[in-house]
């Protein structure tokens, strides 16, 4: 990232002292300190609203925005903490701005509001996700069996537990921007999933119905291997999914498995094919497949489309 | 001339929540070259906030259940205003759409057998609602997503349409808009596009959707020449939150009231039992005994009144706040918590619980929920052929929200999910035949293109002029007051002046700062849609002199048989949006008697 979030300029340092006790109406005040800029750099700015109570940190940006600062760049959607839009870092902690109320913080001081120090900044709040976006693509889809003579595919509610957990995620990608191996370690991103996409990987491989194996791909390409299980993502996760302790910890135990099985290994030797390219929607077919599932070695043209 | 970026496809697909994402794998599919252009992130379409389930008559949990009992619970809810043909295609191939999710990776809950699970819903005969928990919109953008990302369907994010082109012989040729990230322009030709923009919710005050529903595509269209019909069906959905005020709009899942949550007043009364109107009396509990035995013998049992169509049980909230009765800041009270044991209230609506303890402070399995009527759907939209999702404009096609008939005058819960499914299919299959079936290449207009961004640039030029936020308060204002819920033909008339004068304003605002994502720019844009859908919504409101379904007027509080033959059509003459009474497709005779025999 060309600009480092903890850049105060001379206008914020002016300002910093901004009463943040009551403005002049007797109504509440409160100080919020955004980050103003884009990719060639920029400052924090104070700005001093209303604090009306019963709010969220993203009301009172908008109301920054709508009375201030209209050109104020923040993205948001659905400001319910379902579409993983807002995310923003708040007081230095990553955070869904909609689902994070005015009354856990501390008032009396001003309220820093920074992008997401993980990637570059684009302009003010907004950054640049595009990593997140390319590395989705190289996970091949989901490729079932065949359905169960009926026509219905049958697993039970235990089984697609274990999947839902993952496909709660509603990609914010704070667990992206605050896992440590690519926080401020660019240069990892080519090699490198992140958090959101080992559970992507564990959902998949935990899919009863899924065919492909996907775990010499975790290892070689997306770089699982590279955490150390430290749990920064899922100590900011919104939707409590617990990515380390369920998908990442899992999925690392199951790439060992594969990967040190001897007859596994002599099967790669044999049998090695070249990895998928981005486009591709299937994955190679290691002869290691997943135990409890019947391996075709012809992936399926994907059916209905 | 200044030079702009430019791309040309067989197929452009305008939003890419559940239609446009459905249109789009169907287009590529078929083999046209298919684009998808969304205002937002992919993924973070309004399609997430989706919670309760989609309807299919799968007949997992009720074998009784058919195509033609979804087809005619359908009718019924909608006020017989439906297009029937609409609603037949939607009712025989809902259950097909959702099994093909599954292949694609979706992941429902399951029945003890391993099926999937449905759960009830107001107005649905039967427990008809796949599911996955109270977030199924979310499973089911993803799993378009997914797929969409896997055929390696290109998708152009964060920029808004501004334009439909159109070539000389009046078929559209493409669309013209800029990137939100840099405020540069971008052209995509193409034979075909598909509008599946969503809503419109953004022109009203209290409202369950997010930013983005400020009526894109339905503007488009208007501009584009398009018929618009029943714009003044407007769901509001019964339960939103209503406190604190910052959560005020945000929906609360009718699988709160599938699951067993009931409606009390302020003295704790189940109120519902004092508003079962005549028409659906025969199917409604009249006693709470009776009522709530109905959630494990439906055989028995009649439904209990909280699960009458949302048009119903809106009014209803709404008769009890203004006689009175409402909770403390303004709603009624929506209880699980004395109903169900804690347990069951967390795994069956995890998100509520989450939204309430976060939101609110409320603890949902000990207090009941404070809640009330928020703008959350519109029934009335593009005119559409049923079978096609061809608009009237040649090469335009529309599905989802944006396109109207298959609701009728009220939408009910879960049909939305699979509407998107049904006829996102649809769009993106005659799309992608009208455009492969059309010989060389498309032509794009510069003159049109330029015309366009000077005509989006202009509020920079306006210094002085007024903050496009304010012109916005005072739209919301405006059509929540005078076309809400309940309107009359004083109010109505009103509100046409009103937005007059709003045009007027809207045309001379003024914004700071530069092109780059800049949100006052960006609102300054989208007025100008939202303009378009209220004067379409209010006009149609005046010409509706009935109450049916989403549209409510306290001057006729009745039903007029004459009015529910026909379709308000709303359209463009030169700069002025003129409102026609035209016939409804008539239903066959072999349909009609599903209505006859007390099915």
């Amino acid at each position: 990232m060309a600009t480092s979030a903890d850049q105060t300029g001379p206008e914020a340092a002016s300002t910093a002292t901004a009463d943040v006790a009551s403005g002049a109406s007797g109504t509440p005040t409160v100080t919020l300190r955004l980050w103003r800029g884009d990719d060639t750099g920029g400052s924090f700015n104070d700005y001093t609203v209303d604090n009306l109570g019963g709010e969220v940190v993203l009301d009172v940006v908008h109301r920054v925005q709508a009375e201030q600062a209209p050109d104020l760049a923040v993205r948001w959607n659905c400001k319910a903490g379902k579409c993983g839009s807002c995310s923003a870092e708040v007081n230095g902690r990553p955070r869904l701005m909609c689902m994070t109320r005015m009354s856990t913080l501390d008032t009396t001081q001003p309220i820093t509001v920074s992008p997401l120090r993980a990637n570059p900044v684009i302009r003010d709040l907004v950054t640049d996700v595009s990593y997140n976006f390319a590395v989705a693509r190289r996970i091949p889809a989901f490729h079932p069996g065949p359905r169960d003579a009926d026509g219905t595919y049958r697993m039970a509610q235990v089984d697609a537990d274990r999947v839902q957990e993952f496909r709660k995620c509603i990609e914010c990608f704070l667990c992206q921007n605050v896992c440590h191996v690519v926080r401020d370690h660019e240069e990892n991103k080519p090699h490198f999933a992140g958090p959101r996409f080992f559970a992507r990987l564990a959902e998949l491989e935990m899919h009863p119905l899924d065919t492909l194996d996907r775990r010499d791909l975790a290892s070689r390409e997306l770089g699982i291997g590279y955490c150390n299980i430290t749990k920064c993502c899922t100590e900011v996760c919104p939707e409590g999914i617990h990515i380390t302790d369920n998908a990442i910890i899992p999925m690392k135990e199951r790439v060992v498995d594969a990967r040190y099985d001897p007859i596994a290994w002599l099967g790669r030797k044999i049998l090695r094919r070249p990895a998928p390219t981005p486009a591709s929607s299937t994955a190679s077919l290691s002869p290691a497949g997943k135990a409890h599932e019947t391996i075709s070695t012809q992936p399926r043209t994907p059916a209905g489309g | 001339m200044p030079e702009h970026e430019s791309h040309v496809f067989d197929v452009v697909v305008i939003g890419a929540g559940g239609a446009g994402l459905r249109a789009a794998i169907e287009a590529s599919a078929a083999g046209a070259r298919t684009a998808i252009v969304c205002k937002s992130l992919l993924g973070k379409a309004h399609t997430v906030m989706a919670e309760g389930g989609v309807a299919a008559a799968l007949g997992n949990v009720w074998p009784e259940d058919n195509w033609m009992v979804h087809f005619r619970d359908t009718m019924r809810g909608g006020k017989m205003l439906n297009n029937w043909r609409m609603a037949q295609l939607h009712a025989q191939e809902a259950p097909d759409r959702v099994l093909e999710l599954e292949e694609w990776g979706a992941v429902f809950d399951r029945t003890p057998d391993g099926r999937i699970l449905q759960r009830d819903f107001g107005g649905h005969r039967y427990a008809r609602l796949a599911h996955v928990g109270d977030r199924t919109g979310l499973e089911l953008l993803r799993t378009c997503q997914q797929r969409a990302v896997s055929l390696g369907i290109e998708v152009f994010m964060e920029c808004k349409i501004l334009h439909l082109l159109k070539d000389s012989s009046g078929a559209v040729s493409g669309a013209v808009g800029f990137w939100r990230e840099s405020g540069k322009p971008v052209v995509f030709g193409a034979k075909s596009v598909v509008l599946a923009s969503g809503g419109v919710g953004k022109t009203w005050k209290f409202t369950s959707n997010s930013w983005e529903g400020t009526g894109d595509g339905h503007a488009l269209a208007l501009w584009a020449g398009a018929d618009m019909i029943d714009m003044e069906c407007v769901q509001f959905h019964p339960t939103g939150m209503v406190w604190p005020p910052s959560a005020r709009g945000i929906l609360v899942t009718e699988g709160v009231r599938g699951d067993g949550g009931v409606l009390r007043n302020r003295d704790g009364e189940r109120f519902m039992f004092n508003y079962i109107p005549e028409f659906y009396a025969k199917e409604t509990a009249d006693s709470i005994e009776e009522a709530d035995q109905w959630y494990d013998n439906k055989k028995d049992f009649r439904r209990p009144p909280e699960l009458l169509p949302r048009d119903e049980v809106a009014r209803s909230i709404n008769s009890e706040v203004k006689g009175g009765r409402g909770s403390p800041h303004g709603g009624v009270f929506l209880d699980i918590a004395s109903r169900r044991t804690p347990e069951y209230i967390k795994r069956r609506l995890p998100s509520m619980y989450h939204q309430f303890k976060e939101l609110a402070d409320v603890d949902i399995t000990k207090e009941p929920m404070e809640i009330g009527p928020t703008c959350h759907y519109i029934m009335g939209g593009i005119r559409v052929d049923a079978d096609t999702a061809a608009t009237t404009v040649p090469g335009l096609y529309a599905a989802g929200e944006v396109a109207g008939g298959m609701h009728g005058a009220n939408r009910l819960g879960g049909n939305s999910l699979s509407d998107l499914l049904v006829f996102g299919r649809r769009a993106g299959q005659y799309a992608a035949e009208h455009a492969l079936g059309m010989p060389g290449d498309v032509l794009v207009d510069s003159g049109q293109v330029q015309e366009v961004m000077q005509e989006a640039l202009a509020p920079f030029g306006r210094e002085t002029g007024e903050n496009p936020y304010a012109v916005h308060h005072e739209l919301q204002e405006t059509m929540q007051s005078l076309v809400g819920i309940i309107r009359t033909e004083s109010e109505l008339l009103e509100a046409k002046d009103k937005l007059a004068d709003l045009d007027e304003r809207a045309a001379a605002v003024g914004v700071e700062g530069h092109r780059q994502f800049n949100p006052g720019w960006h609102l300054a844009l989208d007025l100008q849609s939202m303009l378009a859908v209220a004067h379409c919504t209010t006009l149609s409101a005046i010409e509706r002199k009935e109450s049916r379904g989403g549209h409510t007027r306290d001057d006729y509080p009745a039903s007029d048989p004459e009015l529910g033959k026909v379709n308000m059509v709303t359209r463009l003459a030169g700069t002025t949006v003129t409102v026609t009474p035209e016939p409804l497709p008539v239903m066959p005779d072999e349909l009609k008697t599903l209505f006859e025999e007390g099915h």
